[in-house]
């Protein structure tokens, strides 16, 4: 396959390492996956001081690019190919964290942890099959709460 | 059996759990509790369950023993379960799992669900993770919901499809009707998608792409879709830092570059509108450069016209000087790969460029250094390097190799003046010298000795680095080599550019010697030394010294060394006639393109010894094969020993056109000749011309052997008369095999300028059955067409 010009993987994770949120749009094993997350985890804490967009080569065929940007304790990190935009990618990362922080109230780590299945219910209206999917935080917000009013 | 736990709870305690051991023992209690729930077949806590399993999962500890659970609450009719067991589906199960087909009814069946939402989660489960057999199987209820009045089921349906394109190429036919009317929807959400959708079959399939290009008319939709983004005012829904839906302007801008992609129509209707957003979007925060990005990427990749390329050169420009690094790297990126086309505009900012190499960021310092080399040229080459200079010494150290090599490359390039070149090269050889790479010392020797005039000035420059620093080997290479060669210049005290310094001939063998003993120096650099004493052996007065330093080495341990050392000592000894004419001054050495075995060494009227052994060649990597001498027989002189007689000296073009390494020899109709035949020994002659020369005649000798015995020792030589030039190549062998078995081919390349008739004389010698054999010959059967 020539061009992926796709999301692979959006990844929410602290700063220890511990996954908050694995959303993955590309077939990996088990151990690649641990593998990746371990490798973002390590490349993320290291420019700590700079939120950054910046090219790694995971392995010797595939050439993709972790765009990430850290709040608070947490880092969200979307992989995407090379040739993406990366500013555009940037804004999308921002785009979400504000829904999460509107539809939680102040969103923190904690409720990210104990409400795990809603947050992929927030990816899921906002993302889907690696692209971004509804942009405008006003649908997003008013179909999550549809959905919650079901439960 | 009580009530499985709730979720919250579980989470809390695992959270209590103080070491790794705890948890992992908390996680497998509760894990059998769960299994032994799940095999009770109980309908109302298998939700709850499942969810604490993908916490655990989540936590890394292995959860599929659970996956059937999931597939059972997808079948469930309450949303809550559908909506734990998608979710599971998805993190738990992939392709690989035959569990997953089982999946494709049940996901059937949601797909046509009264309820929106559970249609939401069979396509977004699908979307996310569908397999080739179940994309096949559902695409038909994929393309209905596509075409549904419902804009948030067609969202997913859009991005759904795409999914499916991906997985089963074959089926993107399917979606073109629907397609059809996507593009005049008003709502943002599906406009997107749509797009999105459009673009993955675009990037697919060219026959797509030609077919939306024509028929659909795709292009000016887009355009006024984007026209009105920009013109409309405030739209507070998708409104971000006060531009209306950027992601859609992203996503319409890319869709264009597809479309415009060598394409002349198609790029003309998009001009004006390129034009526009790269001139009204607001740059002040991130958002508006992320639009401004993608239109430059556009613009660049479809056929623009020059003004728009420059456009979108200024606004990379305008991103260099932004504040923001994401921004800068961006642009960096970007100008790398258009400098080779708009060389010209990126030239413009080199300024700002150059500013970035005093970056802090380590990303930012390698971009705009390749971009700072890309943009070297005659004019700017002072400025440049010194900016270039200026970074070589304060950058890390994973740079300075790159680095150096391209200050190498671009001096060699553009230098304005040898002093120049050769004080650059000093200064990156003071600064970064032990990065420098290893083939750089070789080429940096040949530039010196290239430099005629400058070689007292050289040497001096590179002794005094010397006396202050001895650590960087690639520096000590090459001054100990220059002091080898030029030694006499320095002591002499003939410097021109600078101010002479006084050495002694002491002094000089004391700092050479120094290098020898010093534990810094590698065992090549020591090598490097020991010859360049050799050397000196022949320009400097106290020979009796360098005798006993040599003698010393004979017994060294580095085998290297021993073997040098023993060999000198050899030249002292046994050939003391020949150790002047060995360590003459090196000749001007041609830099060939070409990575043949053999190499030719350009005489140009300096004496030359000419060696048949290549063993006492100096130690420059470099292998050079002499050229043997021409001697003027038919004056009528006798003959003569192989070494040591003046060359006729020729006019530098004459000379220059023997070295057409690269000529390619074609084949002319020259029929090949008999030279020689006499005593078992047959020489044949093979023509062939030097294009494009054809003053040049290149003949082979094939000399093939008859007799019982082998010949070894062969050796072949020539002279021609005055007004030619000849050039002997080295031989494929030196023994000719028995009985025919094989031939010792030679290239002999012939200077013919004024094509006068070719005449040739010949020695022959070899050993045949322990008895040394010599003969002359003249060669007068040369066919006309050979110097014609």
């Amino acid at each position: 396959m020539n061009y992926l010009f796709q999301i692979r993987f959006i990844l929410i994770q602290n700063r220890a390492g511990k996954t908050r949120l694995a959303k993955w749009y590309m077939q990996f094993d088990d151990d690649e996956k641990q593998k990746l997350i371990e490798e973002v985890h390590a490349v993320v804490t290291v420019r700590d001081s700079v939120s950054y967009a910046l090219s790694v080569l995971f392995s010797q065929f595939r050439n993709f690019k972790i765009i990430y940007r850290r709040y608070a304790g947490l880092y969200f990190c979307i992989c995407v190919d090379v040739t993406d935009n990366n500013l555009a990618y940037l804004e999308g990362i921002h785009n979400f964290v504000e829904v999460l922080n509107e539809y939680f109230h102040n969103v923190c780590e904690l409720d990210l942890v104990f409400n795990f299945y809603k947050v992929y219910t927030v990816v899921d209206e906002m993302f889907l099959a690696g692209e971004i999917r509804e942009t405008s935080q006003t649908k997003v917000l008013k179909q999550l709460l549809m959905l919650q009013s079901l439960e | 059996m009580p009530a499985p736990i709730r979720l919250r709870e579980l989470i809390r305690t695992i959270r209590t759990a103080r070491t790794q051991a705890e948890e992992r023992e908390m996680i497998q209690k509760e894990c059998a509790a769960i299994r032994s729930s799940f095999r009770e077949e109980d309908n109302t806590y298998r939700c709850r369950n499942v969810a604490k399993l993908l916490y655990m999962h989540m936590l890394g500890y292995p959860a599929h023993f659970g996956q059937l659970e999931c597939l059972k609450l997808i079948a469930s009719q309450k949303f809550t379960d559908k909506r734990i067991g998608y979710l599971g589906a998805m993190l738990l199960l992939d392709e690989r799992q035959d569990v997953h087909l089982l999946m494709t009814n049940c996901i059937k069946n949601d797909l046509n669900h009264s309820t929106q939402y559970v249609q939401g989660l069979a396509l977004c489960t699908l979307g996310c993770m569908g397999s080739s057999e179940m994309c096949r199987d559902l695409a038909g209820e994929v393309e209905k919901l596509l075409k549904t009045s419902n804009s948030y089921l067609r969202k997913k349906a859009a991005l759904c499809a795409v999914h499916v394109i991906r997985k089963v190429p074959e089926l993107m036919e399917m979606f073109l009707p629907a397609t059809k009317n996507l593009l005049s929807e008003k709502n943002h959400g599906v406009l997107h998608t749509s797009v999105v959708l459009l673009t993955e079959m675009c990037e697919r399939s060219p026959d797509m792409l030609a077919h939306f290009r024509k028929n659909e008319k795709l292009v000016p939709q887009l355009v006024r879709i984007l026209k009105n983004l920009i013109m409309s005012g405030y739209s507070p829904e998708h409104d971000v830092s006060g531009i209306s839906d950027p992601f859609l302007q992203v996503r319409i801008l890319r869709l264009l570059r597809i479309l415009g992609k060598s394409d002349d129509d198609s790029s003309e209707a998009m001009n004006d509108i390129l034009a526009q957003v790269a001139t009204n979007t607001e740059t002040s925060k991130n958002v508006g450069n992320a639009i401004l990005y993608e239109t430059v990427l556009t613009i660049m990749d479809i056929k623009s016209e020059s003004g728009l390329r420059v456009l979108a050169i200024n606004i990379l420009g305008r991103f260099l000087l932004n504040n923001d690094k994401n921004i800068r790297y961006v642009a960096l990126t970007s100008l790398l790969k258009t400098v080779q086309t708009d060389h010209n505009a990126v030239q413009r900012h080199r300024s700002t460029i150059v500013d970035c190499l005093k970056d802090l960021d380590v990303s930012i310092k390698r971009r705009a250094m390749e971009l700072s080399f890309a943009l070297v040229n005659g004019n700017n080459i002072r400025g440049m390097m010194k900016e270039l200079l200026y970074f070589l010494d304060s950058c890390d150290p994973e740079f300075k190799a790159d680095c150096a090599s391209g200050v190498f490359l671009a001096a060699e390039k553009y230098a304005p003046s040898k002093r120049w070149h050769i004080d650059t090269i000093m200064r990156v050889l003071t600064t970064a010298g032990s990065y420098v790479r290893d083939d750089s010392v070789p080429n940096l020797i040949q530039l010196i000795t290239n430099s005629v005039e400058m070689h007292a000035y050289t040497v001096q420059r590179l002794y005094k680095a010397l006396l202050d620093d001895i650590s960087q080997q690639p520096l000590v290479q090459v001054a100990s080599w220059c002091i080898g060669e030029y030694g006499d210049l320095l002591v002499s005290g003939q410097c021109e550019e600078e101010e002479p310094i006084q050495v002694t001939e002491d002094e000089v063998l004391d700092v050479l010697e120094g290098l020898l003993v010093s534990n810094l120096s590698t065992p090549v650099t020591r090598g490097y030394s020991l010859t360049a004493i050799m050397k000196l052996s022949t320009r400097f007065s106290s020979v009796n010294r360098i005798k006993k330093v040599v003698s010393i080495y004979g017994s060294s341990i580095d085998v290297e060394l021993q073997q040098r050392a023993v060999e000198y000592n050899a030249l002292f000894k046994k050939y003391d006639h020949m150790r002047p004419a060995l360590l003459e001054r090196m000749p001007i050495m041609e830099k060939s393109a070409s990575n043949g075995p053999t190499e030719i060494v350009q005489t140009n009227g300096e004496t030359e010894p000419s060696v048949v052994e290549p063993k006492h060649l100096p130690p420059v990597t470099q292998p050079v094969n002499q050229a043997n001498d021409l001697l003027d027989l038919l004056g009528g002189n006798d003959v003569v020993p192989v070494i040591q007689t003046t060359m006729p000296t020729k006019p530098a073009s004459a000379g220059g056109e023997l070295l057409d390494l690269l000529g390619d020899l074609s084949l002319s109709a020259i029929p090949p000749m008999t030279a020689y035949n006499k005593n078992g020994l047959k020489i044949d002659f093979t023509f062939e011309r030097a294009n494009p020369n054809p003053n040049i005649a290149v003949i082979t000798i094939h000399a093939s052997n008859s007799t019982e015995a082998d010949m070894t020792d062969f050796v072949f030589q020539a002279a021609v008369p005055k007004t030619f030039q000849l050039q002997l190549l080295s031989p494929s062998s030196n023994v000719v095999p028995a009985l025919n078995q094989g031939t010792v081919t030679q290239v002999i390349r012939v200077l013919n300028p004024q094509k006068q008739q070719l005449r040739m004389r010949i020695k022959l010698t070899y050993t045949l059955k322990g008895s040394p054999v010599q003969d002359l010959a003249e060669v007068n059967n040369f066919p006309p067409q050979s110097w014609q």
